[in-house]
């Protein structure tokens, strides 16, 4: 990148995902890999939690383990309080935990955080400068250099008043933060930033299923710059009604032999809350899991165990809220699940088998399901938005930071993008097919290259540039129903595939809608291939050069921006 | 970069009857496109950003990125090594390592201290490339004597080990600048001494080391200077060149003497060059223009407050003087004045006295002018007469004496009015209670 060094230079960013229920902090080690740290406890993911006794203040696992004994002190899932007046905030993730009240215009939780016996009303955005004041320390112990500047992840629904909490926050814990960016957008980048990643044009659904809460987005990724289409939330969906499902199982089996109901009891209720995550965190990995809680309510001790399929045909219904989230959001972005190109899942939650095998049977078998159950590659889910925000903070942490806001400016960012696909007629066979160059909503200005075989016997060839769209065929089953493949994509053909009992066949299918230039490359020698550059300008005109690959000459051409 | 993506379709062959000029045929235009926001994200994005901000095409963009790729590592070839070796270089035998200069035969004379880990490696590697014993024999030359690879060896594992590039770094002579001559440093202060303390500067556990600036150097900058010069920390160390310690086991004795010896041989070493930099601060800044200049600007600083306090004592005193002579001058006037009243009320006295005495001759006169009022007078007349003279005289004071005289002269030598003068003044006299009734006998 560039070379200024000028100030700049004292800057050391990482990457921090600050999440509802947990936080991660990440950057990159020397060999550019994207790295998630683990703060002293060894705690990758790090409990948004802060609880305080006699004044000594806890944070993470130590802060929510407080969440037994000591709930009225503990401050937890307060995020999305940030920025926010008390009217509009939803108040029920905190129940267990210190109550959020209202204070002056934003919330404020009253906690003893002194060693005086009175308690003090400290407002989230104090909440939220400690909590990131730790992490930052956290950070700077394991690197044992100072952090002073960060990339954060948001959700995509932050309004501007919550960024602007956010970055008051974390300004008083001594970072200056260099960007805010879409924690589906870090994900994403987190997958293309792999070295084994090529950028494609795709498009991507991201399932950000997170404790509390869990959002889907379609982001369209065009030469490696992304753009979201729609997104989808749900707030009352994530982790927390999963582990409700757990609870709920063994409270029932609990009052089945003691006949009183743990969850009656707060502190009963805390434990086996407290518990029953950590047994559907072991359900993700294992077939069984275990439960043991002592002293859960009467002083009776607990321990039982549960496997997986018993845990998923309860959670079933809930499981098909998240498949359906994801289905809603490709309706929202006006689009097939078979445009889908890829499905990342990203979020705690997404670490549950059961959700990912249901998307694979959403979506087509070319689609890509990038969770760790369906694809042995992926990234652990809870690392993306960390890993996706230190990439991001390694690029422009040697920008000025007039640099930064240039670059991030509406100005820059508000682009054109395409409404329909460019492409070139080709043939396959007798008939004449379309191939897609320039895809929907690719962002403006674009130059795409490509190489097209010539015919066989060579001699002279015709680009034919137009637009072309897209049309789902839906075909009743044939015999044999899986063999037209339009797109030459690698060959995966899942075997689970032949189970579903699906009645028709879906495919896209291209047609070529309107012509916009003819080219002519001339005495082409057989076998040899024709490359063809596409230059598209943010006003809509076209340049358009074709010559055989290793020839002298090229054809070039422009095509005038259409009248406004 | 944009991938080239690849299409294993072929294309269709040209129709026949197709053509147009340049082989090119717009045909139609592009629908509409939507505005959306990027997100700001990416190394794709960014080279977005700054194509978008520069206003730069694709390949206008990619040219510049590829200039500035291209200057970086231009830049890191600017400190290749490549300095000629002499024979006397290549004739040298490992065992007299201790004395061989270990940047010459790296080639890195020109950087020396300054060298950086980075570029003694490379200039190893460069010469280890050169020099390898079995390159020698697949270029065919027969001689078997490796030594200069050997000195190669023993520099590289002397430079690339920090404690051992100290201790070398410390005695390398060829590093030295000698300092400049009281006559060279007149006429070239500034950059003859730079480059000593550049030298020496080298030592110094504190880094960075203070320059030696200009004659524009304010005078913090010259004391930080000095200061930082006579209480300099140096790592400077002399083991290297310690006389070997024999390694055998039988001679104990012998090998702690000579450990003691190097130890004390250190230890004088390392004072004669605490002096020695003493010194030579000592004398760069006898030599300093700017101390001088300084010290000057104190002086006249002082001097010029000195005379100040000094014409303002002139001044005080001067007016005090002025102030005594004033009051001196007024208390003579005064004196004066008084003497000069003094003497004129005596006059003034002695004259009325005299006028006194004329009025009273005037009145014991008329008297005797008129033959006291008888033609014969007897002697109880006259002493009646002349008894009342006196009484009235006595009685009288200064101006009506001199009216009565006026009067009495007036009279002249008639008896009558004189005696109607004196009777009537007797009787003023009585009514003014001076005389009692009866007292003037003659003139009642």
């Amino acid at each position: 990148m560039s070379s200024e060094t000028n100030g700049a230079a004292e800057r050391f960013a990482i990457g921090i995902s600050f999440g509802n229920s947990s936080s991660s902090i990440a950057r990159l080690n020397p060999e550019g890999k994207a790295e998630v740290i683990a703060n002293e406890e060894g705690d990758r993911q790090i409990p948004t939690a802060l609880s305080y006794i006699d004044g000594e203040e806890y944070h993470g696992t130590q802060a929510k383990a407080q969440l037994i004994r000591n709930s009225q002190n503990t401050v937890a899932y307060f995020r999305d309080y940030l920025g926010k007046d008390f009217k509009s905030i939803d108040a029920t993730p905190c129940h267990n935990s210190a109550h959020p009240q209202q204070h002056e215009d934003t919330v404020a939780f009253t906690i003893r955080d002194t060693t005086s016996e009175t308690p003090s009303t400290v407002t989230v955005s104090e909440i939220a400068t400690r909590h990131l004041r730790r992490l930052k320390q956290s950070a700077s112990d394991y690197l044992g250099k100072e952090v002073n500047a960060a990339v954060i992840t948001v959700p995509t629904d932050f309004n501007d008043a919550q960024r602007e909490a956010l970055i008051a926050s974390a300004n008083a814990a001594g970072l200056e933060v260099l960007q805010l960016i879409h924690e589906p957008v870090a994900a994403v980048l987190a997958y293309d930033a792999r070295p084994e990643a090529v950028v494609t044009d795709k498009l991507t659904v991201v399932a950000d299923l997170g404790g509390t809460r869990s959002d889907a987005s379609v982001i369209a990724c065009r030469g490696g710059m992304y753009t979201i289409l729609a997104t989808a939330h749900d707030y009352e969906l994530g982790g927390a009604t999963l582990d409700k499902i757990v609870i709920d199982h063994f409270a029932k089996e609990f009052i089945k032999k003691h006949k009183t109901d743990p969850r009656e009891n707060a502190r009963g209720l805390a434990k086996l809350k407290l518990e029953g995550e950590a047994t559907k965190r072991a359900l993700s990995l294992g077939t069984n899991a275990t439960l043991s809680i002592e002293s859960l309510t009467d002083g009776i001790d607990y321990g039982s165990t549960i496997n997986r399929t018993r845990y998923e045909l309860l959670s079933g219904k809930v499981f098909a809220q998240f498949t359906g989230l994801i289905e809603q959001v490709v309706k929202k972005a006006g689009l097939d699940v078979l445009d889908i190109d890829e499905v990342i899942f990203a979020g705690g939650t997404s670490h549950t088998p059961k959700i990912a095998q249901l998307a694979r049977n959403i979506f087509s078998e070319k689609t890509a399901i990038l969770a760790p159950s369906t694809f042995t590659a992926a990234i652990n889910p809870s690392e993306l938005a960390p890993r996706g925000a230190a990439i991001q903070a390694s690029l422009i942490q040697e920008f000025d930071k007039e640099d930064i806001e240039q670059s991030i400016h509406p100005v820059v960012t508000a682009t054109p993008h395409l409404q329909n696909a460019i492409g070139v007629e080709v043939t396959s066979g007798d008939a004449v097919d379309f191939k897609a160059l320039l895809h929907v909503e690719t962002a403006l200005p674009a130059r795409r290259l490509a190489q097209f075989a010539a015919p066989k016997e060579g001699g002279d060839v015709l680009i034919r540039v137009c637009e072309g769209a897209r049309e789902i065929k839906v075909t009743k089953p044939e015999p044999k129903p899986k063999e037209e493949k339009t797109e030459a994509d690698e060959d995966d053909s899942d075997f689970s595939d032949s189970d579903d009992e699906e009645e028709e066949t879906r495919e896209i299918v291209w047609k070529t809608e309107k012509p916009i230039a003819e080219l002519a490359v001339k005495g082409v020698k057989a076998g040899s291939k024709v490359e063809l550059m596409i230059h598209v300008d943010a006003d809509l005109g076209l340049q358009i050069t074709a010559r055989e690959v290793g020839g002298q000459s090229a054809v070039r051409g422009a095509v005038e921006a259409p009248k406004a | 970069m944009t991938s080239v993506q690849t299409f294993n379709v072929a294309l269709p062959a040209l129709p026949s009857g197709w053509s147009a000029e340049k082989d090119f045929k717009a045909v139609g235009t592009l629908s509409g496109a939507t505005q959306r926001n990027l997100e700001a994200v990416g190394p794709f994005f960014l080279a977005h950003a700054r194509r978008k901000r520069h206003g730069r095409t694709f390949s206008e963009d990619e040219r510049i990125q590829a200039q500035q790729n291209v200057k970086k590592t231009e830049e890191d070839d600017l400190g290749e090594i490549s300095e000629p070796e002499d024979n006397m270089l290549l004739a040298r035998e490992a065992k007299d390592w201790k004395s061989q200069d270990h940047y010459q035969v790296l080639g890195l004379t020109k950087y020396r201290w300054r060298a950086t880990p980075e570029q003694i490696k490379r200039a190893h590697r460069k010469k280890v490339l050169r020099h390898h014993p079995d390159k020698k024999a697949a270029l065919g030359d027969r001689d078997e004597n490796d030594q200069f690879f050997k000195c190669i060896q023993k520099a590289h594992e002397v430079l690339s080990d920090p404690v051992k590039r100290r201790q070398f770094d410390s005695v390398d002579e060829a590093a030295e600048v000698e300092p400049p001559s009281k006559k060279e440093a007149s006429k070239n202060f500034y950059k003859l001494w730079r480059k000593v303390f550049i030298s020496e500067g080298r030592f110094s556990n504190i880094q960075p080391v203070p320059e030696l600036g200009d004659e524009n150097s304010t005078q913090e900058e010259v004391e930080n200077f000095y200061n930082f010069w006579y209480n300099f920390d140096s790592w400077r160390t002399f083991e290297y060149l310690d006389e070997d310690v024999p390694d055998d086991n039988e001679s104990r004795d012998q090998k702690r003497h000579v450990e003691k010896k190097n130890a004390n041989a250190r230890r004088k070493r390392k004072t004669e060059d605490t002096a020695r930099l003493r010194h030579l601060v000592d004398d760069c800044a006898a030599g300093d223009e700017r101390i001088k200049k300084f010290r000057k600007a104190a002086r006249a600083d002082k001097d010029k407050k000195r005379l100040e306090r000094e014409a303002e004592a002139k001044r005080l005193l001067e007016e005090k003087e002025k102030a005594r002579q004033e009051e001196e001058q007024r208390k003579k006037d005064a004196e004066e004045a008084a003497k000069a009243e003094r003497e004129q009320n005596k006059k003034a006295k002695e004259a009325a006295k005299n006028a006194a005495k004329k009025n009273k001759r005037v009145l014991k006169g008329s008297v005797k002018d008129v033959n006291y009022f008888d033609d014969a007078p007897s002697a109880a007349q006259v002493d009646s007469v002349l008894a009342d003279v006196d009484l009235v005289i006595s009685k009288i004071d200064a101006e009506e004496l001199a009216g009565l005289a006026g009067r009495l002269t007036a009279a002249g030598k008639d008896g009558a009015a004189v005696k109607a003068v004196y009777t009537e003044e007797v009787q003023r006299l009585v009514g003014a209670g001076k005389l009692k009734e009866g007292e003037a006998k003659f003139f009642a």
